[in-house]
């Protein structure tokens, strides 16, 4: 009997696909070759249980602690701060809104219109700019949906950090301030009044974040916390997040299609 | 709670455009996320505590300078491993090259043993033999492991430690898959005849008694 090579043994261990059935084959009536095998099994779990010492919770905060005054500024002209994709984003879904609104009322308002025409052209214009504000809104919401998450999944679970770093969660909040309070207040003249309320509370806790220090106590940090966890806020803009998608899912397919999403929507209630 | 991969990559890559629009903290999060996978990897590669952790700084600084050519689509966790991957191949040959200057012959025996974890918990063994046993039989693999050219070595650990794919294999190397296969095959042939004597004796005679 012909034994397999120690490359053919090995490149099996390594779950090579080529030759795979006729080795499987040879090695369940091979007891030498099994062995062989064993062997190198063996060697390969000892490798991966050579202990690796763990470097600790604080491990990364060190690492940043040395390496953070080797690190140049990266160069940043003031307006990159506007070319930031996400900023250019949200800049231009705000002019489509502005844009929007002013023609609608351009053609509203237009005495040359027949009355019949007019309402037609109104409940048009008023479903675009329901769409423009709703996709400014869900890309919003995505945006403090992380900021929510990364407060909610970090922080000093052990109790032993004297100072929670929230410096990055702060600086966003602060952009995310100002376009929340336009949608806000966009949803409360597009008469939206429960989107309206999502984005009140989300502002609130954004304005607690925004005006933190960078660094906070624990106990500062497990009230921001406790306010999110209270209100059911990152909950409430997840669903939101959603709906808002399977509006526009909806729009995208035809009328026909329409009954049956319905359908399955209601059924996942 | 458990972050996600999903969600990780997403707040990975709002890290990443925070730092590249100036925000140099907003780097911190990405240190302090992947730092001790890094380590990990740093410390079987190069066997002691103080350069892995001079790799992981290393491997951070390196991404930090970088960060302008990272795909954003692509994985930061897998980059900057990559990263600290390439940079222990370069820092293991220096240092080979280095050595053989000196002509200083093996000083790796002595590394590290002070460090060693299994020494500072005497009590965690059975027995104090074996405990001397396992950690002669740790020793001998820590050197075969060493004894590996620096390619071998971190295709030995990526693919049999960490779990890597062959193709992330070729790109820590700068080679191609088939080249990264062979260096994974000939790393393990390596250890294997390195270790024969601690590994083989029962089964060796397992195997004679089985033949004709």
């Amino acid at each position: 009997m012909k034994h397999l090579s120690e490359e053919q043994l090995i490149a099996y261990q390594d779950g090579e696909r080529s030759g795979r059935k006729e080795f499987a084959a040879h090695l369940a009536e091979c007891g030498e070759c099994r062995a062989e095998l064993d062997r190198i099994a063996g060697m390969l779990a000892a490798f991966q249980a050579l202990p690796v010492p763990e470097p600790g919770e604080e491990y990364g905060r060190r690492v940043w602690q040395q390496i953070a005054p080797r690190l140049e500024e990266k160069r940043s002209h003031w307006w990159d701060f506007f070319l930031e994709p996400r900023r250019l984003t949200a800049g231009a879904l705000i002019a489509a809104l502005v844009l929007v609104a002013f023609l609608a009322g351009r053609v509203t308002k237009h005495p040359g219109i027949e009355k019949g025409t007019t309402g037609t052209a109104a409940a048009s214009d008023a479903q675009v700019r329901e769409r423009v504000l709703m996709l400014a809104v869900g890309e919003h919401l995505g945006r403090s949906e992380m900021v929510l998450m990364e407060i909610a999944n970090a922080g000093p679970e052990s109790g032993r950090l004297k100072q929670v770093n929230i410096s990055s969660q702060r600086r966003r909040a602060e952009d995310l301030l100002d376009e929340n309070r336009l949608y806000r207040q966009t949803a409360l003249q597009e008469g939206d009044t429960g989107l309206a309320n999502v984005l009140d509370e989300l502002e609130r806790v954004l304005l607690d974040v925004a005006h933190s220090p960078q660094t906070v106590t624990p106990a500062q940090f497990k009230s921001i916390r406790q306010r999110i966890d209270n209100d059911g806020l990152l909950f409430k803009v997840r669903v939101l997040t959603k709906e808002i998608q399977q509006r526009e899912n909806v729009r995208k397919l035809g009328p026909a299609q329409r009954g049956s999403v319905k359908v399955e929507r209601n059924n996942e209630t | 709670m458990r972050e996600s991969v999903e969600s990780v990559r997403e707040a990975d890559a709002i890290a990443i455009e925070r730092t590249l629009a100036g925000d140099r903290d907003a780097y911190r999060i990405l240190v302090e996320r992947h730092s001790a996978t890094i380590f990990r990897l740093a410390y079987r590669l190069s066997g002691n505590h103080h350069d892995a952790e001079e790799i992981v700084q290393e491997a951070f600084l390196r991404a930090y300078q970088k960060l302008e050519q990272f795909a954003s689509q692509a994985n930061f966790a897998t980059w900057v491993y990559r990263i600290a991957a390439n940079y222990s191949i370069d820092r293991m040959r220096q240092r080979k090259k280095e050595d053989a200057r000196r002509q200083a012959p093996s000083a790796e025996m002595s590394d590290d043993v002070d460090q060693d974890p299994l020494r500072q918990i005497p009590d965690a063994g059975p027995t104090p033999e074996r405990l001397t046993q396992s950690l002669e039989l740790r020793r001998e693999m820590e050197n075969a492991l060493q004894s590996l050219t620096p390619a071998e070595r971190t295709a030995f650990v990526m693919r049999h430690c960490d779990g890597c794919g062959i193709e992330e294999i070729a790109a820590a190397l700068r080679s191609n898959s088939s080249a990264a296969k062979n260096t994974v095959f000939r790393a393990v042939q390596k250890l294997r005849h390195a270790l024969e004597p601690q590994f083989a004796p029962r089964a060796q005679a397992r195997a004679m008694g089985t033949e004709s």
